[in-house]
């Protein structure tokens, strides 16, 4: 039980996935200009990150390792993340088209979010078992969707402010998350 | 031959994937905290690419359209597991500070992007020219970022002392949050002295 809060503040607050860890960095720039889209990429990585964990795990433990085949975990990590971003599209299609209409183009984009590959290898290396790596994955991903929340809150009051011409776009929009990353600094030494 | 040395250039100045099309973000922001990090990363993505380049364009005619984004990862992914296991096996040093980072290769998007828009509609040979300067583009903008960083976050470059003995290293730069500072900083500086051509 100490173990998992242990991850979950550690993921969400600590090794903030994108504030400390620098995983998934392109969408968090990318699709950071509107909090609603924000925080619908955000949902949509903790679901694919959480199922992520999950499969690469029994993926790791019932057919790389059994067969000594470890060194092809790269390859065989990002073939299942991609055919379950292809599931998790086909199903939330059939299943809520709302939904799957307010993620759009998002939903394909997922497969070459680093975040996704990252929690599945990072499980790998700290050796967490089933339910750690779930817990992690979810704790991640909800750290994630945190940090890409209040950075798109920042950049739409930032829109409308009057920008040097050198610093619109990425380049202010990186300073800002700089600064944001000091602020994420303050909880290093939580646990 | 022109056309070559023109594909060349693009990759290192006009279209430079860090400063120019802001793309490969993650593993620039977060192993540029040592010059030495900056070019073993700079390196191991620019084999990635020259290959990856190469290989993508000469089966360019034989990748189905729909399913070309699975074909591409599974090329990309081989060429990043040989990087990983080359560097395990000769660099371990390297291997303990990228981390993670070396299987990440895979999700770059420099690789997809150049995969995307050049190696699936020519021909090998400029191919791996774009996959070379993209990849030098790259070292270059992530040797110059790491340097900044280390410089004054530690004040060594390369390892070796450069600051005077008195200098208080700026901690914060070494820190996540100075990889976004020096990266806006840097960017800042790139739109200022070389405005985009319109």
């Amino acid at each position: 039980m100490n173990e998992i809060l242990t991850i979950l503040i550690g993921s969400i607050f600590v090794n903030n996935f994108a504030m400390s860890r620098f995983y998934g960095i392109c969408p968090f720039l990318g699709v950071s200009k509107k909090l609603e889209t924000a925080f619908g990429m955000g949902m949509a990585v903790t679901f694919v990150m959480a199922a992520a964990s999950l499969v690469a795990y029994l993926v790791n433990e019932f057919l790389l390792i059994p067969f000594g085949l470890t060194y092809l975990q790269t390859i065989a990590f990002i073939l299942v993340i991609a055919v379950l971003v292809q599931i998790v599209e086909m199903v939330i299609k059939k299943m809520s088209p709302g939904l799957y209409q307010a993620l759009g183009v998002y939903l394909p984009l997922i497969t070459t979010n680093c975040a996704v590959l990252g929690v599945a290898q990072l499980n790998v290396t700290e050796g967490y078992n089933l339910i750690l790596s779930v817990v992690n994955g979810v704790a991640s991903a909800l750290g994630y969707t945190l940090s890409i929340c209040l950075f798109a809150g920042i950049r739409e009051r930032l829109a409308l402010g009057n920008m040097p011409k050198w610093m619109e776009g990425f380049t202010g929009a990186m300073i800002t998350a700089g600064l944001m990353a000091v602020a994420f600094n303050g909880f290093s030494g939580l646990i | 031959m022109k056309e070559l040395r023109r594909i060349f250039m693009n990759g290192i100045i006009d279209e430079n994937p860090t400063f120019r099309m802001v793309l490969g973000m993650c593993p620039t922001l977060a192993i540029t905290t040592a010059a030495s990090n900056g070019i073993g990363m700079g390196l191991a993505v620019t084999f990635v690419l020259v290959f990856s380049n190469l290989v993508i364009s000469l089966l360019r005619k034989a990748i189905p359209d729909q399913i070309r984004i699975p074909a591409f990862i599974v090329v990309i992914a081989t060429f990043v597991t040989i990087v990983q296991l080359i560097i395990k096996a000769f660099l371990p040093a390297l291997d303990a500070s990228l981390g993670l980072f070396i299987p990440l290769i895979v999700v770059n998007c420099i690789i997809f992007a150049r995969a995307e828009a050049f190696a699936c509609k020519n021909k090998p040979l400029p191919a791996i020219v774009d996959g070379l300067g993209m990849g030098i583009g790259f070292t270059i903008a992530i040797t110059l970022i790491s340097s900044v960083r280390e410089l004054f976050g530690a004040g060594t470059l390369f390892g070796v002392q450069v600051m005077p003995a008195g200098y208080p290293p700026m901690d914060l730069l070494v820190k996540p949050a100075g990889g976004f500072i020096v990266l806006g900083l840097l960017l800042a500086l790139m739109n200022k002295l070389l405005p985009k051509k319109a």
